[in-house]
């Protein structure tokens, strides 16, 4: 437990920036422990960026960096990631 | 169509303050109007972006407290002593400010009837405001879910919409109140932190599979989700959203 | 971006020397705390830091003789990427240099690896010369599990997320190896004087 430690949803907006499209009802499936989850599940830190990381195992699932006009997202944490069901 | 509101690119936008409101001795509702808002849906929030003479940003995210409403989108703030941005928005704007924000955001911590119930929202604080806006859209479209709020606070004076709850009870919502700091005299209600007991006496029962959720501090959110969870509750079924020890 | 927010301020202080502030930050009194995982909280008894990679020879040293090693007294300026810079922070720990000292390495490059998985690449040359520290006390006190206790990288002269909390040793490479932010958008080097945030600045 961490008292820094925020849901998925609390980066709603920077997600939906970078994407195009709300993404808090995606679901993404963890590489290191193969875990599904929403994203608006997932926990959230904040440090020189955005780090959202598995709510089962902890893993680093993507890393957002948003510099100046553009938004640097890395996905590798993540197996696949799939738009939400709409 | 609801639909729209979550799609396409977020822009920030600027919105009018009609109206602040005390709830609390350190609580505050902003009626805002926002010209182009495309509605919104109970338990999605907006980012507050403020903006200083030389260029200094701060940025924060406040849940929506009111049920959806034309162009209006009501936010209740919680002014923190040592906050950087909510001192500003409680104690120095006033109406006919701009506000700049965007939004709505948050698919996920969200509720609407076509969700049905049963329903419980767990409280801690000003954390009861995004779970408000859920109690707001279930009266307005008058719907009778099995709706159940359970509210943690320190003392009976720090409950926010106190009254509004008090006359909303009934027709399939309840409303329990825990005082954690202290109580009035003959208080005969809960007196202690949110914990799997009461959780239990609140219901629903984890085999009535509730839609169930959590907002507040993150200490009380991890706790309480960690009790409804050994109640059986499926982790599915519980939606959180933990404000931080930030975000004032 | 023209729309002013009528009255806001904020919570930076606008007294401090210029001089002494990067380009694009400004300077804050208290210090926010910034992770990017959860605080991991290591037995002491469990600690170690050790110098590995292209050494003549591996280094270790467990708590107890880390804290026996030589330390000093720095005061220094930091500067966070995301726009802080905290001024005459005061700080105890055990200069690079003395880590060093003896070993024979043809390195050039270094990573610095934490418990909690982080990693930051810094050339050596700017870990030498008394330019960098693990430190284990801040404002003379013990360094807190969420500042990076017991034990963090503090390399001023660039941008603080090249000064890994929770540090558990250094690797020194022929090769750079960009870090957990540099893979990500953040600047190899990081200079703050020259606002090296991002790839391409």
């Amino acid at each position: 437990m961490d008292a820094l430690m925020l849901d998925g949803n609390a980066v709603a907006g920077l997600l939906q920036e970078a994407f195009g499209t709300e993404m808090t009802t995606a679901t993404g499936i963890c590489d290191a422990c193969g875990a599904g989850q929403q994203v608006g599940a997932v926990r959230v830190f904040r440090s020189a960026g955005v780090v959202l990381r598995c709510h089962e195992c902890g893993s680093v699932l993507a890393k957002i960096v948003v510099r100046r006009a553009q938004t640097c997202v890395d996905l590798r944490g993540l197996r696949s990631l799939a738009p939400p069901a709409d | 169509m609801e639909g729209a509101a979550l799609l396409g690119r977020l822009t920030w936008q600027l919105a009018d303050v009609v109206h602040l409101v005390p709830e609390t001795a350190g609580v505050k509702t902003l009626a805002l109007d926002v010209p182009e808002w495309p509605g919104h849906r109970a338990g999605q929030h907006v980012d507050i972006r403020l903006t200083a003479e030389d260029g200094y940003q701060a940025e924060r995210s406040y849940s929506i407290a009111s049920a959806p409403n034309g162009a209006r989108v009501e936010l209740t703030v919680e002014r923190l002593d040592d906050g950087e941005v909510s001192p500003y928005l409680t104690d120095e704007l006033h109406p006919g400010d701009q506000l700049e924000l965007r939004g709505p955001v948050g698919g996920y911590f969200v509720w609407e009837a076509a969700v049905g119930g049963p329903v419980l929202l767990v409280g801690g604080g000003s954390g009861v405001v995004p779970l408000m806006a859920m109690i707001r859209e279930r009266a307005a479209v008058g719907s009778d879910v099995d709706m159940r709020l359970l509210l943690s606070s320190r003392t009976w004076d720090d409950v926010i919409y106190r009254d509004e709850l008090e006359r909303l009870a009934g027709s399939g919502l309840t409303v329990t109140h825990t005082l954690t700091r202290s109580r009035p005299e003959g208080w005969s209600g809960y007196a202690r932190r949110v914990d799997a007991e009461m959780l239990t006496e609140v219901g629903p029962a984890a085999g009535d599979r509730p839609h169930v959720y959590v907002c507040g501090p993150t200490p009380f959110v991890e706790a309480v989700a960690t009790a409804l969870v050994s109640l059986g509750h499926e982790a599915a079924h519980i939606k959180t959203e933990r404000f931080g020890p930030t975000g004032g | 971006m023209s729309f002013v927010s009528r009255g806001f301020r904020g919570r930076r202080r606008s007294d401090a020397d210029p001089a002494r502030v990067p380009p694009g930050q400004y300077v804050t009194t208290d210090y926010p705390v910034l992770s990017a995982g959860p605080t991991p909280h290591t037995d002491l008894e469990q600690w170690s830091f050790s110098i590995s990679g292209e050494v003549n020879e591996t280094r270790s040293w467990t708590w107890d003789e880390f804290r026996a090693l030589p330390s000093e007294e720095v005061t220094v300026d930091i500067h966070c990427v995301t726009k802080w810079s905290k001024l005459d922070t005061a700080w105890r720990g055990v200069s690079i240099d003395t880590l060093l000292d003896g070993i024979e390495t043809s390195a050039e490059y270094s990573t610095q690896f934490s418990d909690g998985g982080y990693t930051t690449n810094v050339p050596v040359a700017d870990l030498t010369g008394g330019k960098a520290w693990v430190v284990y006390e801040y404002d003379g006190e013990p360094l807190e599990p969420e500042h990076g206790g017991p034990a963090r990288m503090l390399v001023p002269h660039l941008y603080f997320w090249k000064s890994a909390k929770w540090i558990r040793g250094l690797r020194l490479q022929l090769d750079d190896e960009p870090g957990f932010w540099e893979t990500n958008g953040y600047n190899n080097y990081g200079d703050p004087w020259k606002e090296q945030r991002y790839w391409g600045d």
